[in-house]
């Protein structure tokens, strides 16, 4: 094993001298320097030019846990962290969709009163008129995404800043929603159905949670190797075989870890598989689509978008879409996690949460940065505070204080990061 | 002459309601020459590139493609002849990094997927034609200073291989050393046998690069110079309207080049 990876230290020793600087063959010590030296370098770069990308919250995430780990034993267990991670989903999902509208320099404030609606279009046909579940449950997300179809092409053709247009919306879907619950206000969910199941069922079989982990560091190694073997052959720079190993290594790594202590309380929960899909899936639509590339640069320029012959309408209403659709899904998640649906459904600080998760993640609310990776980071930073703060018996009024003392850290770290991103530009 | 000038102007006129912002413009643009566009502010230089990159039609006159009248009524159809047009503010997405900026709108995809690999390959290839310093291609284009943006702005209207490019004030907002690159780059260009046509407010640049100039003054011709025996002060009263060059038969006077 030892004498394995110094044969492949040595080969990408030989890389790096074929594609960068040519340099005397160096010694083990002189290359873990250059090492620590090019880290450093490219931390001060990448600071310096205003990339922090998730450094801040993974810090953060790190300080969190580990003080409430300090303050009570169980904040880390298995129990406590399965149940974070399905809790995660709901709030989730809609700051992904959240994330898209972000790019586009734009807020969505409709995702909380959507995200009730679909619950109650569910809830309705399903329990109220007997219409079968999977047909209630794809009516419910389709009226998420033509309300944000709705909106999102209101936005394109009037110009109007989507957070005036989505606050209509907030108020109308809400207002729709009510009108659809009707008097009684409150329905219960069967307990055993699929909505239900999407929160409770746990694959308690180890394989599948160990198998997703392997599924996705393989993954990741497969299709990095292959874009460094492809830019090798026609001689472009290129990552080292080690820097491949090590960035499919450190997603293994997380990975297992998080399946073996799955598997120590009931296993891989549904609801994190599906949520961690759709994350994965969307961030690949968002970096490596046509369709993508069309929201950064939407988000990073109108104009030039316009002027590259884009069409700006389409990826706004397109945008809002996804965004409507994200909040349904979610919405149907926490009517899942409680089983029912009630007035107060898509309210509160749901909205809020589903913001804050995006910008603590790292989303810039200036527009054209961030991905869909950010909502998970900012998710778990917001609900390891609340579920720590449960656990230690700390009242609501400090969990909204921390919380917002976060938000205001991630903001302020955003529109720093943009300044020196600017500066950085002008030097 | 031996060969028809790539693009030439015949009697271009433009009015806004009822100003008349071009009367009579004659240009020619040969392959391999840097023609300088040069005028006071308020002269036409705008409208006319402006007219010739497609984004507004002429009332009259003829534009002439290797000596073929052609018609230009979008910008999509100066692209398909081969005019390539950077404007001033370059309308590149600052979040976006080199190689993003340049296949915006015509990425390259591979199964459906972008493909990185081809397009930064491409991009490497096209830079390092044009610049000795080819900037970090995937750090996001506003970290990038003034002149590699300008570089990245030209490097993408190159991209359709166009055979004329309009370049808007290249050097306005850029310091010494970023000047000469983007100068440096525009010789590049017409060693490749490309026309240019630069306008510019920068006597020096004009001096340095042009092979001629043509002087706008309030919507006409006012001159043209060769750059390299006409001298400074010449060109610049012209500008000024010290003297007036407007010729009577514009025809001739383009000949005589």
């Amino acid at each position: 094993m030892v004498k394995d990876m110094r044969g492949t230290a040595g080969a990408t020793a030989a890389e790096d001298t074929a594609s960068g600087t040519a340099s005397p063959p160096p010694g083990r010590r002189e290359a873990v320097a250059r090492a620590v030296h090019d880290g450093v370098a490219f931390l001060r770069r990448k600071v310096r030019a205003g990339e922090l990308g998730s450094l801040p919250v993974v810090l953060v995430l790190a300080v969190v846990w580990i003080t409430f780990q300090s303050l009570n034993a169980n904040f880390l267990s298995p129990r406590n962290l399965s149940n974070l991670s399905v809790d995660i989903v709901g709030t989730g999902l809609i700051a992904v969709g959240i994330v898209f509208v972000l790019l586009l320099g734009e807020l969505d404030l409709s995702v909380g009163s959507i995200s009730g609606l679909a619950a109650a279009v569910f809830a309705v046909l399903n329990v109220t008129n007997g219409v079968p579940e999977w047909l209630a449950l794809i009516v419910a997300v389709l009226s998420g995404t033509a309300a944000g179809t709705v909106q999102g092409y209101s936005i394109a053709r009037t110009r109007v800043p989507a957070f005036v247009i989505t606050l209509a919306g907030l108020l109308t879907w809400n207002g729709i929603m009510l009108a659809i619950l009707g008097s009684s206000g409150t329905v219960n969910l069967d307990e055993n159905g699929l909505v239900a199941k999407l929160t409770s069922y746990y694959f308690t079989n180890d394989a599948v949670a160990y198998g997703v982990a392997a599924l996705a560091a393989g993954a990741v190694f497969a299709v990095t190797d292959l874009d460094r073997r492809r830019r090798r052959a026609v001689g472009m720079p290129h990552r080292s075989l080690r820097a491949v190993v090590v960035r499919a290594g450190g997603i293994a790594v997380i990975a297992f870890t998080a399946a073996y202590l799955l598997n120590r309380f009931q296993g891989l929960p549904l609801a994190l598989l599906i949520f961690l899909v759709l994350v994965a899936g969307l961030d690949i639509l968002l970096r490596h689509t046509h369709y993508g590339r069309q929201v950064y640069a939407v988000g990073g320029s109108v104009d030039a978008a316009r002027r590259a012959s884009l069409n700006v309408t389409w990826v706004q209403t397109s945008v809002l879409a996804v965004s409507g659709t994200m909040a349904a899904i979610g919405g149907l998640f926490l009517a899942s996690r409680i089983t029912s649906v009630s007035q107060s459904s898509g309210t509160g600080v749901l909205l809020i949460n589903a913001i804050a998760a995006a910008v603590i993640g790292g989303t810039s609310l200036f527009g054209g940065r961030g991905t869909t990776w950010t909502a998970v980071l900012g998710m778990l930073v917001i609900q390891s505070i609340a579920s720590g703060m449960a656990i230690t018996d700390t009242p609501p009024a400090a969990q909204f204080v921390i919380t917002g003392g976060v938000l205001f850290a991630a903001v302020v770290i955003d529109a720093l990061s943009r300044r020196s991103q600017e500066a950085h530009g002008r030097a | 002459m031996p060969d028809p000038p790539l693009l030439a102007l015949r009697g271009v006129c433009k009015r806004y309601g009822v100003v008349e912002v071009l009367t009579d413009i004659e240009l020619e643009i040969h392959s391999g020459q840097v023609v300088a566009l040069l005028g006071d502010n308020g002269a036409g230089k705008s409208t006319l590139v402006k007219v010739i990159s497609g984004v507004t039609l002429p009332e009259r006159g003829v534009i002439e493609w290797q000596g073929r009248a052609v018609h230009i009524r979008r910008p999509h159809d100066a692209r398909d002849l081969g005019i390539a047009t950077v404007f001033q503010d370059l309308a590149l997405c600052g979040n976006l990094d080199v190689v993003a900026n340049l296949f915006l709108g015509r990425e390259i995809r591979r199964y459906g997927f972008l493909d990185e690999m081809e397009m930064e390959r491409r991009t490497r290839q096209l830079l390092a034609r044009l610049t000795r310093r080819v900037p970090d291609l995937r750090g996001p284009v506003a970290a990038l200073s003034s002149g590699q943006r300008q570089t990245v702005a030209i490097a993408r209207s190159l991209l359709g291989e166009p055979r004329i490019l309009l370049l808007d004030e290249p050097t306005a907002a850029l310091g010494f050393e970023q000047t000469s690159e983007v100068l440096d780059l525009v010789d590049r260009l017409r060693e490749h046998g490309m026309g240019v046509l630069l306008i510019s407010h920068n006597m020096g640049d004009v001096k340095a690069l042009a092979d001629r100039a043509a002087v706008l003054r309030l919507g006409r011709n006012n001159g043209f110079f060769d750059v390299n025996t006409a001298s400074q002060e010449q060109i610049i009263s012209s500008i000024t309207g010290a003297t007036e060059n407007v010729p009577r038969r514009p025809a001739s006077r383009e000949a005589g080049w």
